[in-house]
């Protein structure tokens, strides 16, 4: 199997503070990555390195070989490969379904001479798009809300929502930042239902996530981070009896 | 039947054509026409500029600007070179296009103040020029503009022309023209906002990151949606120069560019048909209160102010607003 995404010796410097400091680890296409350490380590801060919101202070990142450090978000996008955020960033000014149709863009090739006179097909492209964006909808679990203004849904559904999004976009890859935050019990375990069946379709799913319960069933590998650095990597079996990680957390 | 309606996505357009068409069974002083075209022509250039301010929450401070390069780029052919009027008005567009796109380009990545002060820069660069090139533009004292022609069939509100075996003066006529410019303005908005383009413009407004991720170059779209709103005005301007029968650097001014963008605050951001009702106010108004035409701009910073703070949102969506929470209400109280 090769690697889909590779990390090399990645750094990231704000002014004096390393976030982030000579992180190296890959992840093969199909599994369950997920990325854990204390507040604070440098999970966002590596989220936001691969999927090209910062741009690294050194090392690479390498998505299918091709290397995609220096790529601006939209450009990942087009390479198949798509993120959540921890603080939601969902178009409250759209309707849910319009949200998850944006995730469409990339599929929905239009130009201004179809749009502007709504020629036939505009509006093929259009049902196509809804009725794929609707099923998605579906399948992450908010489908009654399709054509509810974002704006008046609840933080859960939202939270679900901005997977629809994601996953519009048939990425290989997705990132998925703290999914669980601000989720009860319930929605949590039907979260972990949600990214088994996600990772069932074969799209490779990487996490950051502080619930360890949800972490530890649905992972094929971790990586634990501590002040930036890497303090340990493996299956979930290595890591729960890894000492160094016991003493991390449980302050040893 | 009812409901149908109400789903059915072009229900403003259709709300509007009935406007526009029962008027004239209002209306037949020449003034009041003369009045109702000049709104119809500055709503068009408002539904434009919408795309970009309430559609793409961009900023332009600047868009007089546009509107005057085309009432003077089709008065200056189509009154020295002998142009006709509809390829003035067709080179006018691409020409501003252009401008728009180039201008846009750099000053798109600038945000909030910055982007204000940008377009601003650009309003007041066209309306210094319109003023400074008196040999083409007759300077401030303004220039003629010949009447408005359609494959050498001239449209002048002096005419007498006759439609559908009607016999109806050339008001009317302008009117009735303006009006369907007007609505296809709307039309042509609406399928753009209702479409991926649509919704990747929308898309910069909620969130840039968002949008970004899942694949828009919100960079081009910004360009995009400023080169269109730019093509509306400049579109609107022409028509606008050809009625008036004059034009000045007024057109161009700054204050004409707050008077369009304090009409998309007013009317509602991100809503077509309440934008045009911010039109509809603020052309009106000032005629409603005449004596006190100094106070003008006075007046215009004011509603500005109070729309932003008493109703964020502009007429139309508040007021929607308020009346589905009413029914709402109504029909708790009937459970």
């Amino acid at each position: 199997m090769t690697a889909l995404v590779e990390v090399n010796n990645l750094s990231k410097a704000f002014g004096g503070v390393h976030a982030v400091e000579g992180v190296s680890f890959s992840v093969e296409a199909g599994q369950v990555y997920s990325v854990i350490g204390p507040n604070g380590a440098g999970k966002t801060t590596l989220f936001n390195l691969i999927t090209g919101l910062y741009t690294p202070t050194s090392g690479e990142v390498k998505l299918n070989g091709e290397s995609i450090a220096k790529l601006q978000p939209n450009q990942l996008a087009e390479r198949g490969m798509c993120r959540t955020f921890q603080q939601m960033q969902i178009c409250m000014n759209m309707t849910a379904i319009e949200n998850v149709m944006l995730g469409r863009h990339l599929t929905l090739k239009s130009n201004l001479l179809t749009t502007l006179f709504r020629l036939p097909a505009l509006t093929r492209g259009e049902k196509a798009a809804r009725k794929t964006s609707a099923e998605l909808m579906e399948f992450v679990g908010c489908g009654e809300y399709l054509d509810t203004e974002a704006s008046a849904m609840s933080y859960g559904a939202l939270k679900r929502l901005e997977i629809a999004r994601a996953l519009a976009a048939e990425p290989k890859v997705v990132l998925l930042d703290e999914p669980a935050a601000g989720l009860n019990a319930v929605e949590t375990a039907a979260l972990e239902d949600l990214i088994r069946k996600i990772a069932e379709q074969g799209i490779t799913v990487m996490l950051v996530e502080h619930d360890m319960k949800l972490v530890m069933g649905i992972s094929d590998r971790l990586l634990v981070l501590n002040y930036g650095r890497v303090l340990a990597e493996g299956t979930p079996e290595q890591i729960r009896t890894n000492p160094d990680v016991i003493a991390a957390y449980l302050g040893g | 039947m009812m409901a149908q309606f109400s789903q059915f996505r072009l229900k403003g357009l259709v709300f509007l054509a009935i406007v526009v068409f029962a008027l004239p069974l209002f209306i037949s002083n020449p003034f009041h026409y003369s009045l109702a075209t000049q709104i119809a022509l500055i709503a068009g250039a408002v539904v434009g500029l919408n795309l970009l301010v309430g559609f793409a929450g961009q900023i332009s401070l600047g868009h007089a600007g546009f509107f005057g390069i085309g009432a003077y780029f089709s008065g200056i052919m189509t009154s020295n070179y002998g142009w006709s009027a509809i390829p003035a008005l067709i080179v006018g567009a691409v020409g501003v296009a252009v401008i728009a796109w180039v201008v846009g380009r750099p000053i798109l990545r600038l945000k909030g103040h910055y982007l204000s002060m940008a377009t601003l820069a650009v309003g007041f660069i066209i309306a210094i020029i319109l003023n400074n090139e008196r040999e083409l533009t007759g300077g401030p004292d303004g220039m003629p503009v010949p009447s408005f022609d359609v494959f050498g069939w001239e449209l002048s509100v002096f005419g007498q022309y006759s439609l559908f075996g009607m016999e109806i003066s050339g008001d009317l006529a302008w009117y009735l023209f303006a009006g369907v410019v007007l609505l296809a303005a709307v039309w042509l908005a609406q399928n753009l906002i209702d479409s991926p383009i649509g919704r990747a413009l929308r898309s910069v407004h909620g969130s840039e990151v968002a949008a970004s991720v899942v694949g828009v170059n919100t960079a081009k779209y910004k360009s995009l949606v400023f080169v269109i709103s730019a093509v509306y005005a400049s579109v609107m301007g022409a028509l606008y120069g050809h009625f008036q029968g004059f034009i000045t650097p007024s057109v161009a001014s700054f204050d004409f560019s707050i008077l369009l963008i304090t009409m998309v605050v007013l009317g509602g951001m991100g809503s077509t048909i309440g934008v045009i009702i911010g039109a509809v106010v603020l052309e009106l108004l000032p005629q409603l209160l005449a004596d006190f035409q100094e106070m003008e701009m006075v007046l215009f910073g004011l509603i500005l102010m109070l729309t932003m703070i008493f109703m964020p949102k502009g007429l139309l969506p508040t007021a929607a607003n308020f009346l589905a929470k009413r029914r709402a209400k109504s029909a708790g109280g009937d459970a």
